[in-house]
């Protein structure tokens, strides 16, 4: 298998499904973010009713990035589970929590508000420990012969704690401007209000974290600073979009503003694997040292090659039958 | 004091395993009822189907959102207790568990959407499609949990190199010689599992008198169903049993609680093992019963315990009690159900309020004989984690420390109960709320006249507005 590298092909392919799931579950994650906030129940019930019948497809992408992770790049998987121990424990309590609260608060009377407060805090230390995960991989690992030898707590920084907040602001962005574009009257108009100043906070973390970044690691510091490069390109262009973002959300544009914040993530998100490119499990082993068996790599790409179109089609396919704006009396109160 | 990592992760890993296994073996079963349903209510148009099936799909999106939540931890409990198994076994079950993401979870998660939601935004036909998928994705789902799972207890098809697994072929290790019956056995175990709880909520719903038609639909499927299920699963369990005794015979030996290795072995009905002395006390057995029902002969040689050093045993108790359970649950299931299925030919089954008052119990027993079974099959094959190759010690994360495994523990425990407990009380509602009316205009007009039961008709009514309060 010289002729292809088996192993690039992974990476592309693991790239894109953290990436879908960052996109999809960014979103309802940020709608439970958001969702204390929201100006009364009726809105809370559009809202959640907005993202009821996709959320568990969105979230199985994260299964398929572990899953893929193990079969692609078993250390990678054998290594950050470990390294991240409890705060894989904090992400998973919270996505129990706020899986849960979607079946139990449409069947709730007296309990209602439990399970508001189950979907908020669920979605928002879930997305934090999602932050927390990508501050680590940038700090790196204690890792001998392949297996981390750290402790329990070493990937809770100052950094981390930053990255882990931006990440919950920056869903709440995605959430914000998904119920914009799936809610109408004051629901949309509260939501209007919310996403400039939201916008505003994500510049701050992006702007933060792009400097502290290079400081933490001289590795990162090379890459963007010794020599005048394209790379650059990447930064000017995600302001290029949150400006753009801003100024369709004074328009009160319906679509725009959430395909704008889309793209600001995608940004973000190339812009760390540049800063990290190829290390996977930093500092010292890179995607092909991490990478498992040529022999298994082909064996799961075949079935990829057929399957992954497929699930991409009927996943459109479902979005496509829920598109539009949500009603009252949609959604839960008619199952 | 001094917390074992190692110990403390096999509680945790057993806990999170068994809440899991309670919500698929219900889905599985009840996801292939309820596209059944649906399809008859495609065919007839009559509303009665309609309503049961409504009634069922609010109850399958409770469980099958427990299933859910609580399967996603067990997908990254490989990685975070057993990163040194999950490291050295990567390059098969790595490609096998996301064959399954891509084959079966996405599939389940994305039609579940419009099966829940869907009814009244796609085409008819398009709804139930989405019912069929579900179920199938039900199935394909197990397909390859139970490969991966049946791979550690009889592995084939890899070489052990420098501590790594390497493939040498994938059909023999998909399809590893327990897997066959494995897949049989728990498939089978869903649908009693299905069964026996829809019997037992339509056969609670006739004894109040509420839901009559409908309760008696139900409960008449089941019996037919039941009826055929529950003597196939004794039979695929024996056959599981046979295989086993090739593969793992300490495991059987175990389940028997057999010391000696030799003929005429008894099937013991009661006994107490004790693994520091290397008997049992208070043995109550049927003479050469264990050689027969393994060897088909009274002479038949049974292997036992003490062929293996005292470290490679399995802990006996367990093992012996929770298969003595199993198969306790399953006899009474085939006396039930076949009890059950011969009143329903004399037509005398809604009128047995006996016999009903049992089904109405026993919803909790398929759960009880499910997890039975699957600690059987783990806690038989200790110490063993992949059989003879790799043993449980091996496979834990090196930098677990004891009390990170207890805190989590403690956690996991903490929001399971807070889980379940709300899950409980929001499924009892559901239940004692009953089926609603059908508010499909169009069912309504092209049901009534087929109603042959309209005499009860207007009893139809009110308990559903009465139990709402
Ligand atoms: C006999 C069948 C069976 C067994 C032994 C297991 N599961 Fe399971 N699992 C299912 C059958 C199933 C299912 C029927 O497909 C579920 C149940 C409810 C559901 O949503 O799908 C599911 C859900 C489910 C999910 C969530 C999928 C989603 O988002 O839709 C994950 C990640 C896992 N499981 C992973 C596991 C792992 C790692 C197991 C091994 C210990 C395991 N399951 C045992
Ligand atoms: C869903 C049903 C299952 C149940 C109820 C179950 C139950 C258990 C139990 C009780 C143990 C503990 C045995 C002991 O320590 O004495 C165990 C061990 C184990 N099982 Fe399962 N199991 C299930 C499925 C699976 C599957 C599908 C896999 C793998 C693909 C698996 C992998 C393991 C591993 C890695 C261990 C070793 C850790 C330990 O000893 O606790 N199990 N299981
Ligand atoms: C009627 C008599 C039954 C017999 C003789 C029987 C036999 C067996 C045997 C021998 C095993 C162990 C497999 C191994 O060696 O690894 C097993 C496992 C199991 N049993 Fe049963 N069983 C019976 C009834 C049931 C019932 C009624 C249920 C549930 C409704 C059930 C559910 C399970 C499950 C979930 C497992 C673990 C998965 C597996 O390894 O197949 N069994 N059974």
């Amino acid at each position: 298998m010289e002729l292809i590298d088996l192993t690039l092909i992974w990476v592309l392919l693991i790239g894109f499904g953290v990436f879908m799931y960052v996109l999809m579950d960014g979103f309802d994650l940020g709608v439970g973010i958001l969702f204390p906030f929201a100006p009364d129940e009726e809105s809370r019930d559009l809202m959640m009713n907005s993202v009821a019948p996709v959320w568990d497809g969105n979230e199985t992408w994260l299964i398929l990035g572990g899953a893929g992770l193990l079969a692609a790049f078993p250390m990678i998987y054998a290594v950050f589970l470990p390294a991240l121990y409890i705060g894989v424990f904090l992400l998973l309590a919270g996505l129990i929590f706020r899986g849960v609260a979607f079946e139990f608060r449409f069947k709730a009377t007296t309990g209602k508000k439990w399970w508001n407060v189950a979907f908020f805090g669920g979605s928002t230390v879930a997305s934090f420990a999602q932050g927390a995960v990508i501050g680590s991989y940038v700090q790196g690992f204690n890792v001998v012969d392949g297996r981390y030898v750290g402790g329990a707590f070493d990937w809770l920084t100052p950094f981390t704690l930053m990255t882990g907040l931006g990440v919950v602001a920056g869903y709440a962005l995605l959430g914000v401007t998904w119920t914009i574009m799936k809610t109408e009257g004051k629901t949309q108009d509260w939501a209007f209000k919310l996403a400039p100043k939201l916008l505003g906070v994500v510049l701050l973390f992006f702007v933060l974290v792009s400097a502290w970044t290079p400081l933490t690691n001289e590795r990162v510091m090379a890459r963007w600073f010794d020599h005048v490069n394209w790379l650059w390109l990447f930064p000017a262009t995600t302001l290029i979009f949150a400006a753009w973002v801003f100024y369709k959300l004074k328009q009160r544009s319906d679509i725009a503003p959430f395909i704008g914040s889309m793209i600001l993530f995608s940004m973000f998100y190339l812009g760390i694997l540049i800063s990290m490119w190829p290390l996977a499990v930093p500092p010292n082993y890179t995607f092909w040292d991490a990478a498992s068996d040529p022999g298994s790599q082909l064996f799961l790409l075949i079935g990829f090659m057929f399957l992954i179109p497929i699930v991409l089609g009927y996943t459109a396919w479902t979005y496509w039958v829920f598109r539009g704006k949500v009603t009252a009396g949609a959604g839960y109160a008619g199952h | 004091m001094e917390l074992d990592p190692l110990f403390i992760s096999r509680v945790q890993f057993a806990f999170v395993v068994s809440f899991h296994a309670i919500f698929p073996v219900f889905t599985i079963g009840l996801a292939s009822y309820i596209a059944l349903l649906e399809a008859i209510y495609y065919k007839t148009d009559d509303p009665s189907w309609l309503k049961l099936s409504k009634f069922w799909t609010k109850i399958f999106a409770i469980v099958f959102g427990m299933g859910v939540v609580s399967g996603i931890v067990m997908a990254f409990q490989f990685g975070t207790n057993w990163s040194n198994f999950s490291y050295s076994a990567s390059n098969f079950l790595g490609p096998i568990l996301a064959y399954e993401v891509v084959t079966a979870f996405f599939l389940e998660a994305t039609f579940l959407g419009v099966l829940l939601f869907g009814r009244e935004k796609v085409p008819r036909g398009l709804h139930l499609f989405a019912a069929c998928m579900v179920a199938l994705g039900t199935f394909v789902s197990s397909f390859w949990i139970l490969s991966a799972n049946s791979w550690m207890q009889t592995p084939a098809g890899v070489e052990m190199v420098d501590g790594m697994i390497q493939m040498t072929s994938w059909t023999q290790a998909i399809f590893n010689s327990s897997f066959p019956y494995r897949f049989a056995h728990v498939a089978l175990a869903s649908f009693i599992t299905g069964g026996f709880v829809v019997a037992g909520v339509s056969a609670w719903y006739l004894l109040r008198g509420r839901h009559g038609d409908i309760a008696e639909k139900a409960l008449k499927m089941c019996v037919i169903m039941l009826a055929i299920a529950t003597p196939l699963q004794l039979l695929s369990g024996d056959m599981h049993g046979l295989n086993t005794l090739e593969e793992q015979p300490v495991k059987v030996a175990a389940m028997e609680g057999n010391w000696e290795t030799g003929p005429n072995v008894p099937l013991l009905l009661f006994a107490i093992p004790d693994m520091a002395n290397e008997t049992n006390h208070l043995e109550l057995g049927i003479p050469n019963g264990a050689s027969l029902i393994l060897k088909h002969s009274a002479d038949g040689v049974v292997p036992g315990l003490k062929s293996v050093p005292p470290e490679e045993r399995p802990p006996v108790g367990v093992t012996f009690w929770s298969f003595r359970l199993m198969v306790a649950i399953g006899t009474l299931m085939i006396l039930v159900s076949l009890t059950a299925a011969f009143k329903l030919w004399r037509g005398t089954l809604y009128q047995s309020s006996g016999l009903l008052r049992i089904f109405s119990l026993m919803i909790p027993l398929p759960f009880v004989a499910v997890v039975a079974g699957w600690f059987v099959t783990e806690v038989g094959r200790q110490p063993w984690i992949i059989q003879g190759m790799m043993t449980v010690g091996e496979g834990l994360t090196p930098s677990l420390t004891g009390w990170m495994a207890l805190v989590t523990l403690l956690g996991y425990i903490a929001v399971y109960a807070v889980v379940f407990a709300a899950g409980l009380h929001y499924l009892r509602k559901v239940i004692v709320a009953g089926p609603d009316e059908v508010e499909h205009a169009h069912a309504q007009i092209t049901g009534t006249p087929k109603r042959p039961w309209s005499a009860v008709g207007g009893e139809f009514e009110a308990p559903a507005g009465a139990g709402r309060s």
